[in-house]
């Protein structure tokens, strides 16, 4: 087995699973909870398939009342609860324990409300990010954040992590477009933190529950700013000789205060595999490619366009294939979208997540490429360049646990590395327990500690996904 | 003022002084009124505190790379040095922070100094630009700060998409010095726009106005200003939207635009230089300076925003909407007891809140300056002061009583 550490289950309490679940049942009924072994095993992982545990029992409310019962009589019962969303965290976010319950929200899904004056959605947590764009898709208004995985990802699992996607180099990421959220804490205590104004009132712990990985509420609902879609996006793909070149290229495109919507950047190996599996028409002579995308009216985009094919001319690139139709937009980003899916075809892959600034770009592409090698394992790059967010994909084979080691050590040394260039652990997944042992190489003890009090303030006896974020030694706790 | 006007402020020299100056007060028990360039101090509930420190000296650029559209600087910087280099390389901070010396000259005790970075982000200051490109805690990337425990912490960093860890980022944004004293900030900047262009429709009733607003906000043409001033605000009644981008885009977007809202009239075109001073009139909300008014910052959803205004010219008030701000600012005349606090407040939305940023001292003491809340926000509000600051050394009751 690999090496991140969990705590060790409690057995006291899986001792009173019985007894646990007959109080969840006598919240939410049969329909609202899942105890049998088969059934509790689609919870035991998420997309983080290398680590699994299969939890206590698995509860799925419908409403925010019954979030609130459930709870406030786990508190009481000092279980620990692991919320979910769908499940398609790459950190381990939503991972149990075998001593704690899942608690998902798949079961509260619904449009609560969409209001086109001020320009906001109320969703409950549980509804895909792609299913609020569709919502309000009849009046050409969408959802801004679109992780890769915004097919299946929810709205409660972006707040958790504060998502991103491709587009955030305009947009933002969640917590940008996020206005409200009502909020479960551990105590049953039902909290509204925000609603439609832009401003938060007092401190602002809407910011400080966005991205804080399911440890102080579960969130049940949340009130989102939509935008009115542009008239028309098209992408453009420049293709580089070198990494250094799409670099440069990229710093040159905003230093000419041209900010497009998203800057794409994908290395030979990605481009191959993608290429294969979408046939989105990327050129396989190439080091690096970039897909750049503008918005805007015809004129617009076309103007905007030649800007950005002119720059990047003059580093080099070869035969630009600006996109003329909306199928062929669509095939360029399918391919893009559909990355991580189309190399887990060919291979195991651990997804990385730093952020480096992207002045650094050339140069720790290089080191990461040094480090993957040195561990006798392959790379491939897939990431937001505009913003300088990684994802490198450490190619391995699951089933061979030396393999998964060096996959995991490769992966530890390309965050340190991002770090070390005045970087972060993770750009847009989240700490979860991938990168949990790493927390110290980026904070002191002193910036945990200062985190970890307001973990005690919202969740005293640290029973909300209790074993993320933050290494388990140290903690300054209750 | 505060209880210490007249004392010579702490003035440290750097991160490490700041450490010493609040473990010092930490020890002796005696709370401080954290300053930058002064100009705020009358925002917020009258403090009485022992001495001022002031970050003024913690100054100077830290770090500034116009390709990766990052700019760090320590707390203290004044904002027109900052200012003056972002636009050297034709950048800028793009949600158009407030500058209130105008406003608040008129309270009695003009305002010298000069704003500074860390009070930006201290106050989460933002502009007519919000709709577009959010508040200061939007593109506040970074935080070093030294809390009320003596410590330093920081959050962030210096990278356009981070979550690392807890967001304490956004959580001192806007908590006015009352968490920590920041020593240095970090904020993603963004291209000046080529140019500008600003329709202005004269004449239009309130509910017209907000239709206009509703309906530009809502197009695809990217609005990045929208504002309402009544008759008597700044002459005529007038509806402002603002474009921004490159030339070809002015000729387009205004043209869809007038299309769009041809029902509304026929509105004049104000291009660059002079779409730039109204935005500077309504960012800085100089239809309000120089009187004896209590004036109001009320964020509310737009739906909301005519009943308030309602409200307040009811009660005597003046108003005007800084509608892409997300804000309806009200000016009560200086006779009303509570300054308007209960008329305003009792029609504000559960999500809304009003802040009453400028009045004399003695109404600010009788009325809640930031908007009370529930009983079990307020219980985390205090948690979250005591977590950084537990013996209430920082700026206290500049935002709340007894905290």
């Amino acid at each position: 087995m690999s090496f991140i550490a969990m705590p060790k289950p409690d057995p006291e309490i899986i001792a009173r699973r019985a007894e646990i679940a007959a109080g969840l049942r006598a919240i939410v009924g049969d329909e609202g909870l899942i105890v049998s072994e088969d059934e509790r095993r689609a919870y035991e992982t998420d997309a983080l398939t290398a680590y699994r545990a299969m939890p206590l029992a698995v509860v799925l409310p419908a409403t925010t009342g019954e979030v609130s019962a459930v709870l406030k009589f786990l508190n009481a019962q000092k279980v620990p609860v692991v919320a979910r969303g769908a499940g398609t965290s790459l950190a381990g976010g939503a991972l149990p324990s075998e001593d704690a319950v899942v608690l998902g929200v798949s079961r509260m899904s619904a449009v609560l409300e969409m209001n086109f004056a001020d320009r906001v959605a109320v969703l409950q947590s549980g509804i895909t990010n792609i299913a609020i764009s569709q919502a309000v898709a009849h009046e050409q208004f969408f959802y801004a954040p679109d992780p890769s995985s915004q097919l299946a990802c929810t709205i409660a699992g972006n707040i958790a992590m504060n998502s991103g996607g491709a587009h955030c180099l305009k947009y933002g990421v969640t917590t940008n477009n996020l206005l409200g959220v009502k909020m479960v804490m551990m105590d049953g205590t039902v909290l509204d933190i925000g609603g439609a104004a832009l401003d938060a009132g007092g401190y602002d712990l809407l910011g400080l529950v966005c991205g804080s990985e399911g440890q102080l509420g579960i969130v049940t609902e949340a009130t989102v700013r939509i935008l009115r879609q542009a008239e028309g996006a098209r992408p453009v793909l420049l293709g580089f000789d070198s990494a250094e070149a799409a670099g440069a290229c990229v710093s040159d495109i905003i230093g000419h205060g041209i900010v497009p919507v998203a800057i794409e950047y994908m290395d030979r190996p990605a481009i191959k595999v993608c290429e294969s599996f979408a046939h989105a028409g990327y050129p396989l002579d190439v080091e690096a490619l970039l897909i750049v995308e503008v918005e805007g009216s015809e004129d617009e985009i076309e103007a905007m366009l030649a800007r950005i094919v002119e720059i990047a001319g003059s580093h080099g690139t070869r035969t630009p294939r600006i996109a003329r139709t909306e199928a062929e937009s669509l095939a360029i980003w399918k391919g893009r979208k559909s990355a991580f899916g189309a190399m887990g075809r060919i291979s195991d892959y651990m997804c990385m997540d730093g952020t480096i600034p992207t002045g650094r770009l050339p140069e720790v592409l290089v080191k990461i490429d040094a480090i993957c090698k040195g561990h006798g394992l392959s790379v491939a790059n897939i990431f937001h360049a505009g913003d300088g967010n990684l994802h490198p994909l450490i190619l391995y084979n699951v089933n061979d646990p030396a393999e998964l080691e060096k996959a995991e050590k490769a992966g530890a040394d390309i965050l340190k590395l991002c770090v070390e260039v005045g970087g972060c652990l993770t750009g847009e997944h989240g700490v979860g327990i991938e990168k949990r042992d790493l927390m110290l190489d980026q904070f002191n003890e002193t910036d945990l500690h200062q985190q970890q009090r307001l973990k005690t303030l919202f969740d005293p006896r640290w029973l909300l996904n209790p074993a993320k974020v933050f290494p388990l030694e140290g903690r300054l706790q209750g | 003022m505060t209880a210490n006007a007249s004392a010579k402020p702490l003035a440290p020299r750097d991160e490490n002084d700041v450490i010493a100056a609040v473990a010092d007060a930490r020890a002796a028990g005696t709370p401080l009124e954290i300053v930058g360039g002064a100009t705020k101090r009358t925002i917020g509930r009258p403090m009485q505190t022992a001495a001022t420190l002031s970050v003024a000296r913690l100054s100077g650029i830290t770090l500034y790379e116009p390709s990766e559209l990052v700019l760090g600087a320590h707390a203290g910087t004044p904002l027109k040095d900052i200012e003056k280099e972002l636009a050297n390389n034709r950048q800028r901070l793009a949600f158009e922070p407030i500058d209130y010396r105008g406003l608040l000259a008129s309270d009695g005790e003009p305002t010298v100094g000069e704003p500074t970075i860390g009070a930006v982000a201290a106050a989460n200051l933002s502009g007519p630009r919000r709709i577009y490109a959010g508040a200061a805690r939007d593109a506040l990337l970074g935080i070093r700060m030294v809390t009320g425990r003596g410590e330093v912490v920081k959050s962030g960093g210096r990278v356009m998409k981070n979550v690392t860890g807890y967001d304490l980022v956004k959580l001192s944004a806007g908590s006015w010095g009352t968490l920590g004293v920041f020593t240095e900030v970090i904020f993603k900047v963004l291209p000046e726009t080529h140019s500008e262009r600003t329709l202005v429709f004269e004449g239009l009733t309130d509910a017209s106005a907000v239709a206009s607003m509703s309906a530009g906000l809502g197009s695809p043409f990217e609005v990045t200003g929208a504002a309402h001033m009544a008759a008597g605000i700044d002459g005529p009644a007038k509806t402002l939207l603002r474009i921004e981008g490159f030339d070809e885009q002015m000729v387009y977007r205004s043209g869809e635009l007038k299309k769009l809202l041809r029902t509304f009239g026929v509105p004049a075109l104000l291009a660059d230089d002079a779409s730039r001073a109204l935005w500077l009139k309504v960012r800085d909300a100089t239809f309000f300076a120089g009187t004896d008014e209590a004036v109001w910052r009320i964020s509310v959803a737009p739906s909301h925003g005519a009943a308030i205004g309602a409200a307040a010219t009811a009660a005597g008030g003046r108003v005007f909407y800084d509608w892409g701000g997300g804000l309806v600012w009200v000016a009560m005349p200086a006779a009303s007891g509570d300054g308007g606090a209960a008329a305003l407040r009792a029609v504000l939305p559960a999500d809304g809140h009003a802040t009453l940023v400028r009045a004399p001292e003695t109404l600010r003491a009788a009325v809640d300056v930031f908007q009370p809340q529930p009983p079990a926000h307020a219980a985390l509000t205090r948690g979250v002061k005591d977590a950084f600051d537990p013996d209430h050394i920082l700026n206290p009751g500049r935002m709340y009583a007894g905290m």
